[in-house]
């Protein structure tokens, strides 16, 4: 009785610690492999963000090197590599918030009207189809289809007699064209979340909606997209979390020699500093900005869409 | 309820509408959006250097030719960043369903002692890192730089995997099967592998492709860990020096007497590296979009 009671999560009252250790030691066993690996490559990491507050030097290590509270800090708010980070990782990251999160919105809106299920089926399979790739295969396709001299749609141009454009070479374009192949690479593999939420709306919410003789677009404002409205919102407020981050990978893919205005970002600035520049505090105290300011937005989105009446994901 | 749904068929049956045709062409255009450039990419590889030097090659191939996947094959560099690559996949995939299903069984069980203890430091990595300096200074006090061991270990655990594992098992074995079990006399590790996971395969499915397409196309920590040690670079990092950054060259280039264009080369070698992903691709899918589908009904 005692199991079954313990089973069903009652409390086998007046019991020690090492009655329940004893009881479920097989689980504990089971538990102490995933322990050791998130104590490890995890937490032990967080705890090393520490040198953020110290001086380190290589020959003094970890433990020895100087405490210097903030200082660090005050040093990299004073980099103008800095300033240029921050208003690059947010130009980045919002349009790409902006662009990347409603692409997949309305392209699963639009795929909810498509009726063969064989079409639709179709058209899925190819969407999905970029998020499968690696950002050094989709850098290279990229190259191959845009470069100036050589690439596919400026051969097109060319042959249409228009001038090519220089999409991956020139500062702004670069800007345009990293944020459409974003768009690319992600928007189909986002709207599974929201087809399946579009799946489960009650459809006598549709048939209501024609007897009160809504319309195609009437229905899709009215009614699909009140039912998508959770996943819309838990998926914003993730993605809030992001506005501060970014892919390194991406960046690395798609940048060149020519394109140095936009591709300086935070991500990509602690590398510089920390793995090709060796300075370990500076690179960790501008990684922790970024991690901390991340992780401020999301509890801030959470407690917004709490206040809204959403259900907020925390 | 009848009648509304002959109001339906009605409705849909009467007019042709013309909005069904422009959303039909519209979506179809952006799935072909996704496509073609593969396919550009493609016929590029299969032409001989002449046409693709006169940006002649569109979606098909030019003077048809299978030189440049001579070249890629014949370069021993890139089939040892394939045989790297192909390793480090395995081995990730196994330890991290190892891990996995050793956190996510654990917890998933209601009577145990700090269950939500531990669920909420596991569940913590997902919203917070130390970050990527922090990481990298631990696998150099560990010893790991420019081994394999530092594309494997690092990663295994994931939070996301281990969330979707653990409400997949507490929503499919009921406590009453775990029950009857336990009076049977049954132990935690015979109810694991005799019920849990017999019933687990599709998830577990789910999570070693996650795990598995994951570890394929990631470079980033590749290019922070392995710095000497070339050899021991994996296919995606092998690729982006030699395509993305041109730093590295062909290593039969100097004794090849015909002189190909560097820009077949490169998308021979995209192909190379794609054509694992995209057999495979159309045999996984359903299981990828069952993964992300449990992974948003959290708890």
């Amino acid at each position: 009785m005692k199991i079954v009671n313990a089973l069903k999560g009652r409390d086998v009252d007046g019991k020690g610690i090492w009655f329940y250790i004893k009881r479920d030691k097989e689980l504990y066993l089971m538990l102490l492999l995933p322990i050791i690996f998130v104590a490890l490559f995890k937490i032990a990491p967080m705890f090393g963000t520490i040198v953020a507050f110290k001086d380190y030097k290589i020959a003094k290590g970890f433990w020895d090197s100087d405490w210097v509270g903030f200082q660090v800090f005050l040093d990299i708010f004073a980099k103008r590599d800095f300033a240029r980070a921050i208003k690059n990782s947010l130009l980045l990251n919002v349009s790409d918030l902006i662009l990347s999160f409603s692409a997949p919105i309305i392209l699963s809106l639009l795929l909810n009207e498509i009726k063969s299920v064989k079409m639709k089926r179709i058209n899925q399979t190819l969407l999905y189809l970029p998020h499968f790739l690696s950002w050094v295969i989709i850098g290279a396709i990229a190259y191959q289809l845009l470069s100036l001299g050589n690439g596919l749609i400026n051969n097109i141009i060319d042959s249409l007699g228009g001038t090519r454009i220089p999409f991956l070479q020139a500062d702004n374009n670069w800007l345009i064209s990293y944020l459409a192949i974003g768009v690319w690479q992600s928007m189909g593999w986002g709207t599974i979340i929201y087809l399946a939420s579009m799946s489960a709306i009650n459809p006598e919410l549709y048939e209501a909606a024609i007897v009160d003789g809504a319309g195609r677009w009437r229905k899709m404002w009215n009614v699909t997209l009140p039912g998508i409205r959770v996943t819309i919102v838990t998926l914003l407020i993730m993605n809030l979390g992001r506005v501060m981050g970014g892919s390194f990978e991406r960046i690395y893919a798609l940048a060149n020699k020519a394109t140095t205005e936009y591709t300086t970002t935070i991500e990509v600035l602690v590398y510089r500093w920390g793995i090709e520049g060796g300075n370990f505090s500076r690179a960790t105290a501008l990684g922790l900005f970024q991690a901390v300011i991340g992780l401020a937005l999301v509890i801030l989105a959470d407690r917004i869409a709490k206040k809204l009446g959403e259900d907020g994901l925390l | 309820m009848k009648a509304s749904n002959n109001l339906i068929m009605v409705s849909r049956k009467k007019r042709f509408d013309v909005w069904d045709v422009i959303i039909n062409i519209f979506v179809a255009m952006t799935s072909l959006a996704c496509l073609l450039p593969l396919v550009h990419t493609l016929a590029k590889s299969l032409s001989a250097d002449a046409y693709v030097l006169a940006n002649k090659v569109m979606l098909w191939p030019l003077g048809f030719t299978f030189e440049a996947y001579g070249k890629v094959l014949s370069d021993s560099s890139i089939l040892r960043s394939l045989y790297v690559s192909v390793v480090v996949t395995i081995a990730f995939t196994i330890l991290g369903m190892i891990i996995t299903i050793c956190a996510a069984y654990p917890l998933s069980r209601k009577q145990l002692k700090g269950r939500t203890a531990i669920t909420f430091i596991f569940l913590m990595t997902l919203y917070f890192s130390g970050g990527i300096i922090p990481e990298y200074m631990l696998i150099n006090e560990l010893g790991l730089l420019d081994t394999i061991w530092s594309l494997i270990l690092p990663q295994a655990f994931s939070a996301f995997n281990f969330l979707i594992m653990r409400s997949a098992i507490a929503s499919s074995i009921p406590v009453s099967l775990e029950e009857s079990a336990r009076i049977d006399g049954a132990g935690h590790f015979r109810i694991l592998f005799n019920i849990v996971l017999p019933l687990s395969k599709p998830i577990i499915a789910t999570l070693a492709l996650f795990y598995a397409v994951g570890r394929w196309i990631a470079y980033q920590d590749a290019m922070f860990y392995i710095k000497q040690n070339t050899e021991m670079r994996p296919l995606q990092l092998k690729l982006y020096y030699m395509v993305i950054e041109a730093s590295e060259s062909f290593q039969l280039e100097a004794t090849m007497v015909q002189v190909t264009n560097p820009d077949v080369l490169k998308a021979a070698c995209v192909i190379f590296a794609t054509v694992p992903i995209v057999c495979i691709y159309p045999f996984i899918q359903k299981y990828f979009v069952n993964g992300v589908m449990l992974g948003a009904v959290k708890e």
